[in-house]
């Protein structure tokens, strides 16, 4: 029985290592933009090696998911998405109950690990929506709209009551995009969004005073040179000192003489921006750009609408990464806590960012097999 | 038709999913292009700018931690102090090194277990620019020996910060509490801003309770730093502003004069002015070291504390419960006035024993055979059961407890203090919450004699027997009385208004029940007579001598078992002066005295010789009693054997261990 068993497992690994389903392009690109993380960290992080060693760590464990769940074909997912859903959103009641009366929680003491339940739902959320829609008719009647409104407003909440606003929003693009992508129609969009955009005015109501504070600091940084104003400050001169060819490597003046907060986690793409310059930025962004193409590309050869929906989805949320951090440093967006993808030191953001990926794979493996 | 249209169309759907992609990579590329020309804009359009701003960019702001707010006694006695101290720190960076350092550095400071574990703890959550605390309160030899060998340690400095000290010690520190260390759970709780700089937070009492005004507001500093990060000077200072000034309503002489009555024998004493509700003085002994915490106590001493069989960290005054006894019969029998069921003229003949109609357990009185008949102001005088018991039968629990409540038993008094007990006040929804067993009649008869399920502080015991003094009016006791911004600040009294109105309705009720109270101390047969000599006004009281355990023998108690009765007892003695006008009602609970009176009487009488003497021995408005000089204040005279102990043949209550 366990030498079954452990014959199985062996079989399985050697796939998984001989014969990886991946999608070359996708895989070195994400190789590239790991490198260039580790660079950037190297130098936002003083030099300290054991920074940089324990994110590529992070990035091995990150990688050896996506190569396990690369493994789990779509349909297989596709059967497991209402569990997996309905348990990230468990957790976050838990953690809601757990942090009753102590202010900020957001993770679940595991004894061994802390664990971010929201992360999950970066993914599972995308998961839910597609499942949901899979056997619909498209494109969407306002029906089905209000119960993927639903499905994505329950955790979305929970999460923005954490309070964890950058995580929030993160997970409502991602159900939203799912939404998008399946063919709601431009009119139907045009009336949502102005909807929402009519209540602002009664969200900022339900804001809290820090959150209410950073964007009201971005509109006059300069009235807060202690709080919120300083982050913004400094991350524009690090970025503006970068001009178009950067001071160079290891150089950033800003980061060295710790003018910049959080210069290693959610401003690191300042330190990258003043090293590097607008060239290097421009770089990164074709990267990025590279690697949302390439995944609304495998999307489009999927071989059906679940598949479609949640590789398409997944692709557009690393874009929202891409948008949020990078406004947030160039003092275009509030500050929020959203990491720069592969590049912003922190663990659970690259291991659960890479497993997103491992399905990704799994849809290219499972692709049409002509078009 | 219409059958098709239902039917999912997986052709169609590809294609309109080929459409959306698409526009959704327009649509990024588009955002993504805004990302870039935001940057070009900083980095090419502004970049002579933010170059500038770069190169200038050598001024930091740090902030500077406000100095907390001192607290002082009523007449302005100091009870917390910042004192300038020195620390030693050191510089990760600048170390080569570390443990031969601290080897090293061993040598010349000592460095004991308890500074390198901090050390170690704080080292690993800084940078290594920032200083490490290594060794708080350095001693002035330790740093002249330092400032000879300083040349061989590069990156290790003696820097000078406040830190709290409370001068009295001991003797306030169940009021006062202390500051300790801001910790990682601190971190997460308070306000980073506010906080930024700080190293201390209140962790216990006043310091707790108040750490929001004692906090004060931080400034900050502009730094101007060389290339390497280092400060070069200040250019430009913004004031911190400093946190209020306390203070207490508790008389410093009162709290020493309690502290020492008790000569270490646990217990808590509670003064309360009954026309205001201040606090006058609060004791719990014993008692420790406040000084002790505010740096990080060590392992040792804080092993000792908690070790100590007595518990002197454990707040008697404000947490401790147990059984009130005798000290609530005035109360029950100012309930009986009140409520119409008795005159103060009724009276009741105590025969030794009190059955309850149709039952044939008995309930027993003090005396063997009783002591006859007496009136509420003989029942109160010599502390005599049966009346009580009879009372409170007659008026059933629900009316003796809704009235008992109104006196702020059975739930937190509201003092500003933090982790106040509630104590119990017997009713039939407390025990349907706490027991499967229904309401018994036989605990009603034992409620009116203060024991049963019924615990209360001996906070709770002083602001009750306050309240009765003022004539009924409610005044939650306060500890602070008032705040002031700085020294040459105006004093601003904290407003602390009756929280409703009198509780006694019958003015001539009062009268009553007094009468009774003064004779416990001028009567006959009063058991605080020998308490009264040589004081000029007129006191009125009560004693109590709560049982911690049933009895386990039916005797009577008498003087041959003294030692016994003391581990058995808790004793009670309550007094308000001058009984003509009250100004003072002292509660004295010792956990350990064989009788109400002869224990912790004498304990609440040198309260009061040290409230007379800090008003220069004359009480104002308050009629003056002729005293014979040549009686001793306080000593406490030889006892007779005439103090009443309840007897509970039903009910055993222990409450008083448990916090």
């Amino acid at each position: 029985m366990i030498e079954v068993l452990y014959a199985r497992g062996r079989r399985f690994l050697r796939r998984i290592l001989t014969r990886p389903r991946i999608d070359l392009p996708l895989a070195l690109g994400l190789f590239v933009l790991a490198i260039a993380g580790l660079v950037t960290l190297y130098s936002a992080g003083d030099a300290n090696l054991s920074l940089v060693g324990g994110q590529a760590g992070r990035f091995v464990l990150g990688a050896g998911l996506l190569l396990l769940v690369s493994r789990i074909p779509p349909s297989v997912l596709r059967s497991w998405t209402p569990w997996l859903y309905g348990g990230s959103t468990a957790l976050l009641v838990v953690v809601a109950i757990l942090g009753e009366g102590r202010g900020s929680i957001r993770w679940l003491d595991l004894g061994f690990m802390r664990f971010q339940p929201s992360e999950l739902l970066k993914l599972t959320m995308p998961m839910m929506v597609a499942w949901y829609l899979h056997p619909r008719q498209l494109p969407p009647g306002w029906k089905d709209i209000a119960v993927v409104g639903l499905l994505i407003a329950i955790p979305a909440g929970l999460i923005a009551e954490q309070p964890d606003l950058g995580t929030a929003v993160l997970v409502t693009a991602a159900g939203a995009f799912a939404l998008f992508l399946s063919g709601m129609a431009w009119w139907r969009i045009g009336l949502l969004v102005g909807a929402v955009a009519g209540m602002i005015p009664v969200g900022w109501h339900f804001l809290h005073q820090y959150q209410r504070d950073r964007v009201l600091t971005l509109l006059n940084p300069e009235s807060d040179p202690l709080g919120n104003g300083w982050h913004i400050i400094q991350s524009q001169i690090a970025v503006g000192s970068g001009g178009v060819f950067g001071k160079g490597w290891q150089h950033s003046t800003q980061s060295r003489l710790d003018f910049l907060p959080e210069h290693t986690t959610d401003f690191i793409f300042a330190v990258f921006s003043e090293e590097f310059g607008l060239i290097g930025v421009c770089a990164l962004v074709a990267l990025y750009a590279f690697i949302i193409g390439r995944c609304l590309w495998i999307a489009m050869e999927a071989r059906d609408t679940y598949s479609r929906l949640l590789a398409g989805a997944i692709g557009m949320s690393f874009f929202v990464y891409v948008f949020v951090n990078g406004g947030m440093v160039a003092g275009m967006l509030p500050v929020v806590g959203v990491p720069m993808p592969m590049i912003s030191y922190g663990g659970t953001s690259a291991v659960s960012l890479l497993t997103g990926f491992g399905v990704l794979m799994s849809i290219h493996a499972n692709r049409k097999t002509h078009l | 038709m219409k059958i098709r249209r239902s039917i999912k169309d997986p052709r169609g759907e590809s294609l309109l999913f080929r459409r959306r992609a698409a526009a959704a990579f327009v649509l990024i590329l588009l955002g993504l292009c805004l990302l870039l020309v935001r940057f070009a804009y900083l980095q090419v359009a502004h970049h002579e700018e933010f170059v500038t701003r770069s190169q200038n960019n050598r001024v930091k702001p740090r902030a500077i931690p406000p100095a907390r707010g001192l607290i002082y006694d009523r007449n302005g006695v100091l009870l917390a102090d910042n004192v300038p101290a020195f620390r030693l720190e050191v510089v990760p960076e600048q170390v080569k090194d570390m443990p031969a350092l601290l080897e090293q550095l061993g040598h010349v400071v000592p460095l004991d277990r308890d500074d390198l574990d901090a050390f170690h703890k704080q080292l690993r959550q800084s940078r290594r620019f920032e200083s490490v605390p290594l060794k708080l309160r350095l001693t002035e030899d330790e740093i002249d020996r330092f400032a000879v060998n300083r040349w061989r340690f590069p990156g290790v400095d003696v820097v000078p910060y406040l830190t709290r000290r409370y001068p009295l010690g001991a003797m306030f520190a169940h009021v006062v509490g202390y500051v300790g260390r801001i910790d990682a759970d601190d971190v997460d709780r308070l306000d980073p801003v506010r906080y930024k700089g700080t190293s201390h937070v209140g962790r216990s009492g006043i310091e707790r309770s108040y750490e929001d005004m004692l906090h004060g507001t931080p400034g900050y500093e502009l730094l101007e730093v060389n290339a390497d990060g280092r400060t070069q000077r200040v250019l430009e200072t913004h004031a911190p502003k400093p946190g209020k000034n306390l203070y207490l309503s508790i008389d410093m002489r009162l709290q020493k004069a309690a502290e020492e009555a008790f000569a270490g024998r646990p217990g808590a004493a509670v003064a309360i002015d009954p026309r205001n509700g201040q606090v006058l003085a609060m004791v719990s002994v014993p008692t420790f070291d406040p000084n002790l915490f505010v740096n990080g106590i060590s392992q040792a001493d804080y092993s000792a504390l908690t070790n100590d069989p007595e518990k002197p960290l454990y707040n008697r005054a404000l947490r401790g419960v147990y059984p009130p006894g005798s000290t609530v019969k005035p109360l029950v029998g100012l309930a009986g006035l009140e409520s119409g069921l008795r005159t103060p003229q009724d009276t009741v003949v105590s025969t030794g024993v009190f059955y309850i109609p149709g039952q044939a357990r008995g309930y027993r009185d003090d005396q063997r055979g009783g002591v006859g008949r007496v009136d509420l102001a003989g029942a109160i005088e010599q502390s005599v059961n049966t009346y009580f018991y009879k009372l409170a039968l007659d008026m059933g629990i629900d009316k003796l407890s809704a009235y008992m409540a109104e006196f702020g038993f059975g739930k937190p008094t509201g003092i500003d203090l933090i982790g106040e007990s509630a104590g119990v006040l017997p009713s039939r929804e407390w025990k349907a919450a706490n027991s499967r067993q229904p309401w018994y009649p036989g605990e009603t008869v034992i409620a009116g004699i203060g024991q049963g399920f019924w615990a209360v502080t001996p906070l709770q015991l002083g602001h009750a027997i306050a309240t009765f003094a003022g004539h009924g009016i409610p005044y939650t006791p306060r500890l602070v009385m008032a705040t002031r911004d700085g020294v040459n600040a105006p004093l601003q009294p904290l407003a602390n208004p009756p929280s409703g109105p009198s509780v006694i309705r019958k003015p001539a009720d009062w009268d009553a029940v007094n009468l009774g109270m003064e004779r416990v101390m001028y009567g006959e047969r009063g058991t605080g007579r020998t308490l009264v000599a040589g004081f000029p006004y007129r006191l009125a009281g009560k004693s109590g001598t709560a049982e911690r355990y049933s009895r386990t023998t039916n005797a009577y108690d008498d003087r041959s078992n003294l030692a016994y009765l003391a581990s058995r007892n808790r004793a009670w003695f309550e007094v308000y002066a001058p009984a003509d006008n009250p100004q003072i009602a002292v509660a004295v609970l010792l956990e350990s005295g064989a009788w109400g009176a002869s224990s912790a009487g004498p304990i609440a009488r040198q309260i009061l010789d040290a409230w007379l003497a800090s008003h220069g021995g004359v009480i104002p408005d308050a009629e003056r009693l002729p005293v014979s000089n040549a009686a001793p204040a306080s000593a406490p005279a030889e006892v007779p054997n005439d103090e009443p102990v309840e007897d509970i043949p039903a009910q055993a209550t222990s409450s008083g261990d448990t916090p």
